[in-house]
């Protein structure tokens, strides 16, 4: 059996129950409870503080929740302690051992499960090769750079066949002009592999464009759980939604006239809502999904009309995002760029157009 | 009110005589240094140095002291039983304060207080102060082996010969290892534990492959400065009675051959030799290998929980430690206010009149110790803060030179020192009478060169929290390069130079190598020397102790001073950073 297969074949799902964890009075993981399917690659994706670390080091064993169990492949893994999980953790330092030689470093992990000497030498060859860093073994690590090192961390946990691949943060530790190519030839090796893997990160860039499926946390508390585009498009709360891309959010109240829902702006203009949603809630539409229109033209069906005044406006490239004022609050609009077409000057007065089903109602 | 200073109302001269102006002050600056170190530090290094290789007499090249000293049975042994004695004291520390590192650093343990604590209580008290009160409590006479002799009928030679000289320097500088020991492990990144964790490793497996190698080379840098003063300490084993050891035999030879006895060269070349040998071996160990990382949140190894089995063992060795460490000053402070104490657990009757006698008798041992060891503390911070300044601040040629040859003075042993002022500067007449090297100014000189590179290293750190930008400010606003030093750099240095010097003079205060040499009667002497003179008669034990005990003290407040002026300023907001 080559390498790639031996992993592919041993790699397992991960079921998180009911995780709770505090910091004595402190609550940092709330009722965690995550399925995370064989071969996929998930991401534990939030803002500083919102339990992501701390939730991935509990399946790791570097700290204990107070309730809760975790099952990799059908076994209970909490309560055993870190050496005995079989799980590979690539941390953000990378933590590679600066008194041994890249070659020693990746090789440890087979050296303590006690590995003949041929074996290690063909996994540690195989895994180095896997990452491209074949011909570096004989070097320390503190003559590699960033990118180097991060592939050895990787090497090191691939090399004892782990059946889930746990990652801490790691493309923070980089050069924002390396981010982009590290990031995609995790995913790729990934692939290949077919390694379940963990991914912690606070971009949400990163996370939508290599995972699968992402859970977004907020104060130790799951938030949403889905593919990239799900959240994007159909967030559940205004926390996710703002946090996965810019977004306009307004006031209003929820009202209803008597046949139907509606939802009214403080400055008087009202717009139909779909049935079955909360008080409470506030509008939420993203930038791409308007388009602006001459005030004097009427709107179409389907649409929903804001006026407003350009206050200012950023060239993004493919698009300008033009800053309005309108009664509501300001609101964004990107709009496609094309070639030489003209701006809307500042100040001028528009109408924004959003469609109906491009307009969420999101609480809280 | 303006923001102009006085200088505005001077003319000032053309921007190029300036700069030569100030080029020039630092100039002559550097040259003054550069002076007083050849003087009183190269030539009577190197005089040393070429005296072991010149033949007595003819003063021609030769070897044959090297192989005088080779066929010497009495040198080769003490040779043989300074390293030995050396190597073991670091043995017998590292053994004292590994338990004590390996608590405070891997377990939630709420006796940590206490064991630092611990460790500051042998640093107050100069190793040769100590023999005398460990002599008198673990001798083959003393205070525990009667006890025991009368309760088991046994005896434990822990203080016959050698093995007294080990134990005394042991327990004197396990604090200095158990600092190191503590920092080295405290320093590796939680997350190298870890990763090795998830790989498979734990327990001793654990520390042997990731722990230990990480720790080495900060304990191998601090256990080589130990070894160096314990292999050049001379009156520990004077006071012991142990004679057969590198350093005591230099001394003996020439206070009774004279300095002309070419043996003693030798043996202070062999001393040099291994000085800078362990020196070198503490830098080489650190070389490239800078494994403490800076990382956020939660550096060092991981703490755990201790059981009730676990804490009550901690207690229990603590318990023991803390007695041996205290064992000395107890001893000491018991033989100051004894009568009579010999062959007794403990003293016949208690008095005051060995430190009225001190009083009385010997005052001047007190006023001189003050006065050498505030000279050296003034020469350890003035060229301190002026090769510092020099090397990190001007362009002067060979200032980085300069901090080299300060340095050096770590390799050179008091012994050395001692005997090269004598040897080079014996002939010299002073204008009122008398030779160079008997004058007192000689004896607090040699300690200033002594405390030189601590000195020197405390006022480089505190310089380099003073930023270049505070100094272009006020030249810029109008002050002189003079001034802007005065008012701006040497006040914001402050703390870094107290220090420097309270640490010199603590340290010079109780140093008794170079003393040892350089004396000539009690009339110059300084307590250390007069501790040293009067434990030689039975009769002057007691004062001898009573001096003992006042060194403690000087030192025990020192410390405690510079520790909470230390704290006070960084307690205060005073950061200098002005971006």
């Amino acid at each position: 059996m080559t390498y790639v297969d031996a992993i592919r074949s041993k790699t397992t799902g991960i079921s998180i129950r009911n995780i709770n964890l505090s910091y004595g009075p402190l609550r940092v993981l709330k009722d965690v409870n995550l399925e995370i399917r064989s071969g996929e690659f998930f991401a534990f994706l939030g803002p500083s503080g919102c339990g992501k670390t701390t939730l991935l080091r509990a399946i790791a064993g570097f700290n204990t929740p107070q309730t809760g169990s975790v099952l990799i492949g059908g076994r209970e893994v909490l309560s055993l302690p870190p050496w005995k999980r079989d799980i590979g953790m690539v941390f953000q330092s990378y933590a590679l051992w600066p008194h041994m030689s890249v070659w020693k470093n990746v090789a440890f992990g087979l050296e303590e499960r006690g590995q003949p000497k041929v074996e290690i030498n063909q996994r540690v060859d195989d895994a180095l090769g896997l990452v491209g860093l074949t011909h570096l073994g004989a070097r320390r690590p503190s003559q590699l750079s960033g990118g180097q090192q991060q592939r050895v961390a990787l090497a090191r946990t691939i090399a004892v066949q782990p059946t889930v691949l746990l990652l801490d943060e790691p493309l923070s530790n980089l050069d924002a002009s390396l981010r982009v190519q590290v990031r995609r030839d995790i995913l790729a090796m990934q692939r290949r592999l077919g390694l379940t893997t963990i991914f912690v990160t606070h971009d949400q860039e990163e996370a939508n464009t290599i995972c699968d499926r992402i859970a977004v946390m907020k104060d130790g508390v799951v938030q949403q759980v889905g593919t990239p585009m799900e959240l994007y498009d159909n967030p559940v709360n205004l926390f996710v939604g703002s946090f996965l891309g810019t977004a306009n959010i307004l006031n209003g109240s929820m009202r209803s006239n008597g046949r139907e829902q509606i939802f009214e702006l403080p400055c008087g203009s009202q717009f139909p809502v779909p049935a079955g949603h909360i008080d409470g809630a506030k509008l939420f539409f993203r930038p791409q999904s308007t388009r602006l229109a001459m005030v004097e033209d009427a709107a179409r069906t389907g649409v929903v009309r804001l006026k407003g005044c350009v206050s200012h406006k950023e060239f993004l490239g493919a698009a300008v995002r033009y800053g309005i004022r309108t009664e509501g609050g300001e609101v964004f609009a990107d709009i496609p760029h094309a070639r030489g077409e003209a701006q809307v000057p500042d100040d001028h007065i528009v109408g924004i157009d959003i469609p109906l089903n491009r307009i969420n109602y999101l609480p809280a | 009110m303006s923001l102009i200073t006085k200088t505005d109302a001077v003319v000032r001269p053309a921007f190029a005589v300036r700069l030569g102006r100030i080029a020039l002050g630092q100039y002559a600056s550097a040259a003054l240094i550069a002076l007083f170190l050849i003087v009183f530090l190269v030539v009577p290094v190197l005089t040393v140095i070429t005296a072991a290789f010149q033949a007595k007499g003819s003063g021609s090249f030769t070897l044959i002291n090297f192989y005088d000293f080779a066929l010497n049975d009495l040198l080769r042994r003490s040779l043989w039983n300074s390293l030995y004695v050396s190597c073991m004291a670091v043995l017998w520390a590292t053994v004292l304060a590994l338990p004590l590192a390996y608590i405070t650093t891997r377990f939630e343990f709420k006796g940590a207080l206490l064991i630092q604590t611990l460790g500051v209580i042998p640093l107050i008290m100069p190793p040769f102060a100590g023999a005398i009160a460990m002599q008198l409590l673990f001798g083959r006479n003393g205070s525990i082996n009667l006890l025991l002799g009368d309760w088991f009928g046994i005896n434990i030679p822990v203080m016959e010969g050698l093995s007294g000289v080990i134990f005394v320097q042991s327990v004197h500088y396990f604090p200095f290892i158990l600092i190191n020991l503590s920092t080295s492990l405290r320093n590796i990144d939680s997350a190298m534990e870890e990763a090795a964790q998830n790989l498979g490793a734990h327990g001793f497996r654990l520390f042997r492959r990731i722990v230990f190698p990480l720790a080495m080379p900060g304990y191998i840098a601090g256990s080589s400065l130990v070894f160096v003063k314990v292999f050049d300490d001379l009156a520990t084993p004077l006071l012991l009675n142990v004679q057969d050891m590198l350093a005591p035999q230099a001394f003996l030879r020439i206070t009774s051959i004279g300095i002309s006895d070419p043996i003693g060269y030798v043996i202070a070349v062999m001393l040099i030799i291994f000085s800078v040998f362990a020196l070198w071996l503490a830098s080489f160990a650190t070389r490239g290998k800078d494994y403490s990382t800076i990382q956020r949140g939660g550096g060092g190894l991981s703490k755990r929980q201790m059981t009730r089995v676990d804490a009550l063992f901690a207690y229990g060795l603590i318990i023991f430690i803390l007695a041996i460490v205290l064992a000395p000053h107890i001893g000491l402070l018991l033989l100051s206010l004894a009568t009579i104490w010999s062959y007794s657990p403990l003293p016949d009757d208690y008095t005051f009149a060995h430190y009225l006698t001190i009083f009385d008798e010997s005052p001047q041992l007190i006023t001189n110790t003050l006065i050498y060891a505030t000279l050296a503390g003034v020469i350890g911070v003035t060229l301190g803060t002026a090769i510092s300044y020099l090397v990190a601040r001007t362009k002067v040629l060979g200032a980085q030179w300069l901090d080299y040859i300060a340095m050096s003075a770590l390799a050179v042993p008091g012994v050395v020192l001692g005997m090269g002022y004598l040897r080079t500067y014996y002939d010299v007449q002073l204008p009122w009478g008398g030779s160079l090297a008997a004058f007192w100014g000689m004896i607090a000189i040699a300690l200033g060169v002594r405390r030189l590179p601590y000195a020197l290293r405390a006022c480089s750190a505190a310089l380099q929290q003073v930023s270049v930008s505070l100094e272009e400010a006020a030249e810029n606003i109008g002050a002189t390069k003079t001034a802007s030093i005065r008012r701006i750099v040497v006040p914001l240095m402050t703390g870094g130079i107290v220090a420097g010097f309270v640490t010199s003079f603590a340290t010079a205060a109780v140093e008794l190598s170079a003393t040892m040499m350089l004396v000539q009667s009690t009339a110059n002497a300084p307590l250390s020397y007069g501790l040293y003179v009067f434990i030689q008669s039975p009769a002057g034990r007691g004062p001898g102790a009573a001096l003992g005990v006042i060194a403690v003290i000087i030192v025990g407040v020192c410390t405690y001073l510079s520790h909470a002026y230390l704290e006070r300023r960084t307690a205060l907001p005073a950061r200098d950073d002005g971006h």
